[in-house]
């Protein structure tokens, strides 16, 4: 007799997943599935559109992470209007790209994985969130909300309004950078540095704590995918996508956006509106990479920031230089909230950040546009083509959950397997396979659910699909 | 030499000239009429029915833009009623057309937008009609985006009436109008455009706009079309 169980609302994401665990005759199991439930009909509603409101609009798909997709957007528009942005311009962007990344690895890691860490994978699920943290890791929470603040406190400063920016525009921004704002930034720039120090600090010291998660979590073999420069560093805003194999070996180097569909083919999935993004020449489903902290950090030489490779090469020298498990994202996503409040000193430093030359402009000048970037969770990709009056034809947008997909249904097979006795239901068990979900921080349905309040229930199925047992918490 | 008249609004005694309307006469002496058809300088059509107000005597609400004032009238231009009529008519132009504020161009300075705010409209009542409605993007300069078009004509008669191009006209009925340019032209292929942007600066919305604003970068002047006509002794 084989059984199903479902993991539904993955708890501590955002959006909406569910996760069916198949079960064989003995109990084990069998396949496990991961779907995606809310991501539909954007492209269709943004047809005749003009394409300079795709930043506005795109914006909106997402709450958690709206700067991201505005990057992406007004980086396609520049693409769409054929301008090379004034350097100021770029500066500026990067700069807010590196406080939304402080602060969503900081909601992500404070916020959403804290309370496995800290608090256990098995510990009691009521108090396993930040109001537990609060409890018994006080220092911890409020560093965690520091850092968020800090992150929201300077998109807000640089762009007016913390949820949907409209100060990042096609062409580049519509407001320079006043001497006075700089300043603020600047002045608390050293909190966020220390925040982050102290945390990296704990979690190295922890490491050793979860020998079996971090064998199992998506421990396997993969390419990976990020940006990067000329010299290897690691880039967020913008740079050549660069494609590694699991050894480490450089496999492509994209360096004109447009060209990423050479690269990157997309399969359909049964059951997901999530589509899977595979490495094109080595086919579905062999090509699957990994984007976001860890593939990044596999991709890259270096960060180009002092402190941060510093933490970079103790990383390679304790893990190896290509890190294979998932559960390690944790690590490499603080690791780069180091490099982004580094990289907002030097961009702050720059002269020519409070430069008033700020924005181009032009018409409709290509009728095919891409901008890619790095968003905290993965690489990001908004593709659109237009007709000679700017009217939106075609949009494809690749989210980092998206090229990660592959890699979380595999990562999920492997938990399930070492954990999940298919004899019994183990909140330990059920947390773990969320946990892994959790450890790519997916950004599921860009939906706008309240943090860590979608409750997660375990459904049992026997095999005429009669539903013999129910966990809910 | 126009004669010379009195009338109350809301209780204060007013003395003014004739043939004057209401709004114009209120407007002057500091009391609030809400409106989005009316714009100084351009004809009154009563088309928006948002200033309407009371009149001692007469059973029904009469427009304020389109009325004019009489020697002896008592007008009243707030009142439960009028805020509850007022009400429903702004709730029916959101209904009747696409208005997404947060990716309008004209996101916080729309009059619209403004005027639903300051009404106090938290929601719309009425369902919804989501009409299919393309964006016309053919001109060089502008756009026009009928999903957030109220149909206050103003750019019909700024066009018709200051610029003398006539590029604009209202076609079909009821709930199924739309603006038209030139007797059903793509806005880029029309003959009689100038370009001159009048329509784009008199339009209360984001339905006519300007090519690259990005969202909520859009305001609109009318004072100097206003300013224009008062010149050029057509409209005081
Ligand atoms: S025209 Fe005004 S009311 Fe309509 S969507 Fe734009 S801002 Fe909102
Ligand atoms: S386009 Fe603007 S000015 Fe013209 S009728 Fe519509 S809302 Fe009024």
């Amino acid at each position: 007799m084989s059984r199903t169980i479902t993991i539904d609302h993955v708890t501590r994401i955002e959006g909406h997943a569910k996760i069916d665990i198949h079960l064989n005759d003995q109990g084990k199991v069998a396949s496990t599935q991961f779907h995606v439930t809310q991501f539909r009909g954007f492209e269709k509603f943004v047809e005749g559109r003009p394409y300079y409101e795709m930043p506005a609009i795109t914006a909106r798909i997402c709450g958690i992470c709206p700067v991201s997709h505005l990057l992406a957007s007004v980086k396609a528009c520049d693409a769409i209007m054929a301008v090379q942005i004034p350097e100021p311009a770029q500066l500026l962007r990067e700069l807010l790209h590196c406080a939304q990344f402080v602060q969503s690895h900081g909601l992500s890691f404070f916020h959403l994985s804290a309370p496995d860490l800290l608090l256990g994978f098995d510990s009691d699920p009521k108090l396993r969130n930040i109001v537990g943290l609060i409890e018994k890791h006080p220092e911890a929470a409020r560093d965690g909300i520091a850092l968020r603040k800090f992150g929201q406190q300077t998109i807000e400063r640089l762009a007016g309004e913390r949820i949907h920016p409209s100060w990042t525009v096609p062409g580049g921004v519509n407001k320079p950078l006043s001497a006075e704002t700089r300043d603020e930034i600047l002045a608390e720039l050293p909190i966020a540095r220390s925040i982050i120090r102290r945390t990296l600090k704990t979690f190295k010291a922890m490491l050793d704590d979860f020998p079996a998660e971090s064998d199992a979590f998506g421990n396997m073999p993969s390419a990976y995918a990020g940006l990067v420069d000329f010299d290897g560093n690691l880039r967020i805003y913008d740079g050549i996508l660069r494609f590694k194999d699991s050894e480490g070996k450089p496999m492509a180097s994209v360096s004109r956006a447009l060209d990423y569909s050479k690269f990157i083919g997309e399969a359909a999935m049964p059951d997901s509106y999530l589509k899977a993004p595979y490495f094109k020449p080595m086919g579905y489903p062999d090509g699957a990479y990994r984007v976001g902290p860890l593939g990044r950090l596999n991709v890259a030489e270096q960060c180009g920031t002092p402190e941060a490779d510093v933490e970079l090469a103790e990383y390679r020298q304790r893990l190896g230089r290509i890190v294979q498990s998932s559960f390690f994202y944790h690590y490499a996503r603080l690791i780069e909230a180091l490099y982004g409040v580094e990289r907002m000193e030097q961009l702050l430093e720059n002269p020519l950040i409070l430069d008033r030359h700020v924005r181009a402009e032009a018409g409709v000048n290509a009728l095919e546009g891409v901008g890619i970037i790095e968003a905290p969770r993965g690489t990001l990709i908004h593709h659109y083509k237009v007709d000679e009056n700017g009217a939106m034809k075609w949009a494809n947008l690749i989210v980092a959950t998206g090229h990660n997909n592959l890699a979380i249904n595999k990562s999920i097979q492997q938990v399930a397997e070492r954990f999940v006795d298919g004899n019994q239901f183990q909140e330990g068990m059920v947390n773990r396979v969320s946990a892994v979900v959790r450890a790519y921080d997916p950004c599921l349905s860009c939906s706008t659910h309240a943090l860590g309040q979608t409750p997660m229930q375990m459904r049992l199925y026997g095999p005429d699909g009669q539903m013999l047992d129910e966990v809910a918490t | 030499m126009p004669q010379k008249i009195s009338l109350r609004i809301d209780g204060e005694l007013i003395h003014t000239a004739g043939q004057r309307s209401i709004l114009e006469v209120a407007l002057e002496h500091g009391k609030f009429i809400p409106s989005l058809c009316h714009m100084k300088g351009l004809a009154s059509v009563g088309a928006c029915r948002l200033c309407i107000v009371e009149v001692a005597g007469v059973g029904r609400v009469l427009p304020a833009c389109s009325t004019p004032v009489q020697d002896g009238m008592a007008v009243t231009t707030q009142s439960d009623k009028l805020r509850r009529y007022r009400k429903i008519a702004l709730e029916l132009l959101f209904a009747e057309r696409n208005h997404v504020c947060a990716v309008c161009v004209s996101n916080g300075h729309c009059e619209l937008q403004g005027l639903a705010t300051k009404l106090g409209v938290t929601g719309v009542r009425y369902p919804y009609t989501f009409p299919k409605i393309g964006v016309d993007l053919t001109h060089k300069k502008f756009t026009l985006d009928q999903n957030r078009c109220i149909l206050c004509t103003r750019c019909v008669r700024v066009c018709a009436e200051v610029e003398g191009a006539h590029v604009w006209d209202v076609s079909s009925r009821g709930v199924g109008s739309r603006l038209v340019c030139e007797l059903n032209r793509k806005w880029g292929e029309s003959r009689n455009c100038t370009s001159c942007g009048k329509c784009v600066q008199s339009c209360p919305t984001g339905a006519l706009a300007e090519k690259g604003f990005a969202v909520e970068e859009m305001t609109k002047r009318t004072e100097p079309i206003s300013r224009l006509t008062a010149l050029r002794g057509v409209r005081p």
